[in-house]
């Protein structure tokens, strides 16, 4: 790693305020971050860990009924602290490893959108709406490709706050090395209408297939998205499946969660 | 260099960190406490895991400077009060679940967290709840029978079934 | 009853509690004073001239010491290997120079461009960053078969072409296996790839080099399987360091499998910049170094012929392999497709006429050496998946088809050089289908085609040759060593034993079996034994552990030391005694004069040895300590049967191993509970190669698969509970302990099983695929599936 100053503010102000110094980087849980250290692929002048930022942990619900999850708050705790929204639960429970969960934060895998990360998918299918501490974006809004979000220089997630559907279910097929995944599908339908999101498979990242929640929107079963495909053109080739394997287990993987979400 | 200070197996520990100094790096080299081990960079292996205020975590994936005030178990704070073995290192030992000895100490404080939380798991559970630790010696089996053990299960009728 | 000590009885590991306790000493562990760092700086290119490496910047910076380049080491040897193959023509094989650090050019990504030593390691690595240095990438070559191509880019410019050797056995018989195979009723052909893959103990690689000027000693602390070896390979070869000045210490080490055989340049390094330096100098890899330092295994392509007779009998095997080198010769690499792989390609079979042709070729990829099984793996492999798919061929049953073929009578002489002194291969199939529970496997598939998966059984026979192996033979066949070993047994006053041996315990439990066969055979406690091994100042001389040598081979050597000490010690009993030595019996810690009531204890017996005041000094010398060297007469020949089932998810391509058993004979077992620890171990590592694990590299020679983000390690839910079984046991004849061995023996036999089980689930499903290549990832089992 190269060398670095540390902070760990106390309050989102102090830590929207260290993050003011050039080429400063804020410290979720850095299950991602650190090991990218290690390689020397990021160089901050600073890192602001924002694991002391009390305000940005925790879980509660909104008004409209939304899961309100700081972006601070781990995968674990999101795991054990969302009852009412089972495959939200499940999706957190099963990211990484639990040693990862204990440290992983929601903000952080939102924040690196990483194409292959899990939450992306829930953030997405479930029309989340992001918080900073500047401003709120709609998750529609908000991923704008492999690694990248809508998010500004030392801009910070505060909170995510997730609409509940009525149905929901991720199915996620591991890439046997990372166990990342290959391919994940978030579907989630809500009395308008459904949203379904798929992560691992694309090279812009996670992304929204409009014709599975059209077909879904009247008929929510497997039988419905059955003869649906997406194009395995813009799907990711790698050393673990081609492109044509990828937009295969799209359709498989949505076909799954639909049946699983009953 | 900042100083920094946590409690690592009950007692008072202090030292001093840079800010990329990892919590294992402090514990082997700062502490001397070189029963935590790294065997890779990616956050994978689990050779590193010890208990940070009560949770499993990956010592290579947290920074020393992130202790500050922590409580801290590693391996060698497990055994019992006399010396002798807890039950999940004993449990170790009788089904020998360990060979080279090298993911062992992450092995077990992860077995130990998950008999935390879950005090009867079932083999899928032991299974899945060790997924972050690589052993490349054992093939697994016995490390799954050492945790359903400790757990109090008949091991030997389960791995048999 | 089990017993409760002694050979055959599971006594715990007494290892186990300080690695419980995190109280091991790894090499990582020992940090000495006034002790350096060591950044390498590793080319990143596949293939390169060296053109300029200016390190002017980097010593500059804070810290740093001294930055070393080629140059340095240009007086320097170059690392030696330790195996000369003579090829078909009788010619020795191309041999290139192996600079500790890159001369001239790079031939790998990963290959030591610069080493910089620094007061810490992020130092080291900042400074590394500083050096500048200018390669113009030349073409590379990574394709076996493209590398043989006549304009193919060399890897070694002063040697002619990248074909190390074209090895031919027994090249006297090839025309007649040409004839046999012609003449054939029926002939199975299959191509294949053995993939290639990265051993991965879980503890890196580590180096602590130390020097000191007032008595001109070295020391090197490194994480070795043969610390004897390391010793003479980098003493006599590399840096011109005499034994005596030179002392090699592998304390715990976490993990081997092959890959901590090989003398590698980081030790070297270490060892002569501690000299340079006048201080400790250490090296720790991280895993990403490890994907392209440590030397990898397998990386086999072949093509297998088998003929049969009308009856379904074979008659002849041909095999051509490409066997991939690497940009080196690592240290026993030569060996491994040549005398490991080729010696056992008649299998358990009585095949009358074989041939084997290999061509061990250079790529520009990291060097490929030894790996769990070596050799012995790729030999299975290939021919128990041409048994299965000449089995599906005819309609026969797999099983039957074996049994049919398999030798029967010892000792058999292959046509392929090797003696088998023992086996019952019927045996071990018969307690395999009972284990397995064949008969059931047609009720399980039923139940998992109801839930919508694909059900496949896959069985294999195997054998292997282990306890590597006479020095005569393995001198004749190109090996620079001798493949004997060591141990010293050291009786102390009081009766406890240390003995030193030269086999290194690196997770196989010596600490723990070898005082069990001293307690057999002296009647006292396993507790009153210690072992003493890694440390070349300790023990006598050794060889090392590795294809599953240790106890056939060291073990033996303390056998025999210790009847040496039972036949001293009988003198000194019948002198106390007052009786004939030929009365004088050991029995339960006690000697006894036959037919008497009269006894002396063991304790007593080792007292009077150094404290001699009643002792027959005219006749017998003070003291109980007695060395053995032991050169076994043959290899070690285990073997068994394996079965698997696996669950195919047909829309994904997803395989899930159900069930797997294991039936070996592995000769006499010191100690069931480590044998069926070193089973499973073995079988997860195959269940690895099978579906999981995949060392890949690019077009250009970049290293693809070079984290566990992209290397599959099996993990616990990758693997089911095994069903072990080593009831079925034909001792050894020619070693005293009757032991044959039993480290590898699950990697060797559970991939083809794998495949099988795939192959027949694929089958039941409709798809008709001969093979897919290992590993049997989700992706390629799916594209199979689309023909």
């Amino acid at each position: 790693m190269y060398a670095f100053d540390f902070e760990k503010p106390t309050s989102l102000n102090e830590a929207v305020t260290a993050l003011q110094t050039e080429e400063a980087m804020p410290l979720g849980g850095g299950q991602t971050l650190i090991p990218s250290l290690k390689q020397r692929l990021a160089a901050p002048s600073k890192l602001v860990s924002l694991r002391g930022v009390d305000e940005i942990r925790g879980i509660c619900r909104d008004d409209a009924g939304r899961i309100c999850i700081g972006g601070g708050t781990t995968h674990a705790e999101v795991a054990a602290g969302v009852p009412e929204y089972p495959a939200l639960a499940a999706l957190a429970a099963n990211i990484g490893d639990p040693a990862v969960r204990n440290r992983g934060t929601i903000g952080g895998s939102l924040a690196n959108n990483d194409p292959s990360a899990c939450y992306p998918a829930a953030a997405l299918a479930s029309g989340a709406t992001i918080v900073t501490n500047t401003r709120e974006i709609a998750a529609d809004d908000y991923f704008e490709g492999m690694f990248m979000t809508a998010l500004e220089e030392g801009e910070i997630i505060t909170e995510v706050r997730f609409p509940v559907p009525e149905k929901a279910h991720y199915e996620k097929f591991e890439q046997p090395a990372s166990r990342f995944a290959l391919v994940g599908v978030f579907v989630a339908k809500f009395a308008d209408g459904v949203r379904v999101a798929v992560t691992g498979a694309s090279e812009e990242g996670v992304f929204r297939w409009s014709e599975a929640e059209a077909a879904l929107a009247s008929d929510f079963t497997p039988e419905a998205v059955q003869g649906l495909s997406v194009p395995a053109e813009g799907m990711i080739g790698d050393l673990h499946g081609s492109p044509e394997y990828r937009a295969h287990l799209v359709g498989v993987m949505t076909r799954r969660a639909v049946a699983a979400a009953g | 260099m900042t100083k920094v200070s946590m409690t690592v197996n009950g007692e008072a520990a202090e030292g001093e960190a840079e800010g990329r100094t990892l919590l294992v790096e402090f514990l082997r080299e700062e502490l001397g406490l070189t029963g935590t081990h790294v065997g890779c960079d990616t956050s994978q292996c689990g050779a590193c895991v010890v208990h940070v205020d009560g949770r499993a975590v990956k010592a290579c994936t947290m920074f020393a400077l992130e202790a500050e005030g922590a409580e801290v178990r590693t391996i060698e704070g497990m055994a019992n009060a006399d010396g002798s073995l807890n039950v999940v290192q004993q449990a170790f030992q009788d089904h020998h679940g360990l060979q080279c000895g090298f993911c062992t100490p992450g092995m077990v404080m992860s077995a130990a967290a998950l008999l935390d939380e879950t005090p009867r798991p079932s083999e899928a559970e032991i299974r899945d709840y060790l997924e972050g630790n690589i052993c490349r010696c054992t093939g697994y089996h016995n490390i799954v029978k050492a945790v359903l053990a400790a757990s109090g299960q008949d091991a030997e009728r389960i791995a048999a079934e | 009853m089990p017993k409760d000590h002694g050979i055959g009885a599971a006594s715990k590991r007494r290892e186990d509690v300080r690695f419980l306790t995190g109280t091991g000493n790894y090499t990582d562990d020992i940090n000495l004073p006034r002790q350096l760092y060591v950044h390498f700086l590793r080319s990143d290119v596949a293939h390169g001239e060296i053109r300029h490496i200016d390190t002017g910047a980097a010593e500059a910076m804070p810290g740093v010491k001294r930055v070393f380049t080629g140059k340095d080491f240009e007086g320097v040897g170059g690392l030696p290997c330790g195996w000369q193959v003579t090829d078909r023509h009788g010619q020795p094989m191309q041999e290139p120079a192996h600079p500790v650090i890159a001369q001239g050019k790079v031939r790998y990504v990963g290959e030591i461009l610069a080493a910089v030593v620094a007061d810490s390691r992020e130092r080291a690595r900042d400074a590394a960053e500083a050096i500048e240095f200018d390669i113009a990438e030349l073409p590379a070559v990574v394709d076996m078969k493209a590398a043989l191509a006549p304009d193919a880019p060399k890897v070694h410019d002063d040697l002619d072409g990248n074909l190390c050797y074209d090895w031919g056995f027994v090249e006297e018989n090839r025309e007649t296996v040409d004839a046999a195979i012609r003449e054939a009723a029926h002939v199975t052909t299959l191509e294949l790839v053995n993939n290639r893959l990265v051993a991965n103990p879980m503890e890196p690689r580590v180096a602590v080099g130390d020097y000191s000027r007032a008595d001109d000693q070295s020391t090197l602390y490194t994480t070795s399987q043969n610390p004897h070896v390391i010793r003479l390979l980098m003493g006599a070869f590399v840096l011109g360091i005499p034994e005596h000045k030179l002392r090699v210490v592998a304390p715990d080490v976490g993990g081997g499998f092959g890959s901590k055989i090989f003398h590698y340049a980081e030790e070297a390094f270490c060892t002569f910049a501690a000299r340079q330096l006048g201080r400790p100098v250490k090296w720790t890899s991280t895993r990403s170094e490890a994907f392209m330092s440590d030397a990898h295994g397998r990386d086999h392509v072949t093509k297998i012929e088998l003929a049969l007779d009308a009856d379904n009998n074979f008659t002849a095997l041909r095999t051509e392999t490409h066997a991939n080198m690497g940009a080196y010769l690592s240290t026993f690499a030569p060996s491994v497709p040549t005398w490991l792989h080729g010696t056992l390609m008649a299998g358990n079979y009585k095949t009358p006429n074989i041939y084997v042709n290999v061509k061990a070729v250079f790529t520009n990829t990291v060097p490929v050496d030894a790996y769990r099984g070596a050799g012995r793996p790729e030999a299975t492999f290939q021919l128990e998946r041409v048994i299965d798919k000449a089995a599906r061929e005819l309609g026969v049953d797999p099983i039957a088809l074996r049994r049919q073929n398999f030798v029967t009578e010892f000792p058999y002489a292959t046509p392929v050089a090797v003696e088998y002194d023992t086996g019952d291969y019927n045996a071990t199939m018969d307690k395999l289908e009972e284990i397995a529970d064949i008969k059931g496997f047609a009720a399980r598939r039923k139940e998992s085609e109801a839930r919508g998966k694909l059900r496949g059984l896959g069985v294999n026979a195997y054998i292997e040759a282990c306890g590597i192996a006479p020095s005569n033979l393995v001198g004749q066949l190109g090996a620079r060593a001798g493949l004997y070993d060591a141990a010293t047994v050291r009786v102390n006053a009081t009766g406890s034993i240390s003995v030193m041996v030269g086999a290194h315990s690196h997770g196989q439990g010596h600490e723990t079996a070898f005082p069990q066969v001293i307690s057999e055979m002296l009647g006292i406690g396993e507790d009153q034994v210690e072992i003493v091994h890694g440390d070349t100042s300790k023990i006598p001389f050794g060889m090392g552990t590795y294809g599953s040598r240790s106890l056939a081979v060291c073990g033996s050597a303390m056998v025999r030391a210790t009847e040496k000490v039972v036949a001293k010690a009988k003198k000194i009993a019948a002198h106390l005694l007052e009786a004939a030595e030929a009365d004088i019996e050991l029995r339960d810690g006690k000697f006894t004069v036959a037919g008497t009531d009269k006894e002396v204890a063991w304790g007593d017996v080792t007292l009077a040895a150094y404290v001699p005041h009643n002792y027959p000094l005219e006749d017998v010398e003070p003291g109980l300590e007695e060395t053995a060297f032991y050169d076994p007469a043959n290899f070690t020949y285990p073997a068994g049967a394996y079965a698997c089932e696996v669950e195919v998810d047909p829309e994904t391509g997803k395989v899930t191993i159900e069930r797997f058993a294991a039936a070996d004979d592995f000769g006499n077992v010191i100690n069931p509970m480590i044998v069926d620890g070193q089973v499973h171990g073995g079988l997860a590592q195959g269940i690895g190669q099978a579906l999981l694990e995949n060392c890949a590299y690019d077009e250009n020679g970049q290293l693809v698969s070079a984290s566990y983000m992209d290397y599959a390690m099996p993990r616990a839910d990758d693997v089911p509970f095994y069903t072990v079984d080593h009831s079925c046991q034909t001792p050894c004849t020619h070693n005293p302990l009757g032991v044959k061995g039993c480290g590898e023996a699950g990697a060797i036999g559970s991939p083809p099983t794998i495949v099988n089980a795939v192959i027949d689930a694929l089958h039941s499903g409709g798809h008709k695929v001969d093979h897919i290549d290992m590993p049997l990832t989700p992706s390629r089992v799916w594209a199979a599936m689309q023909g």
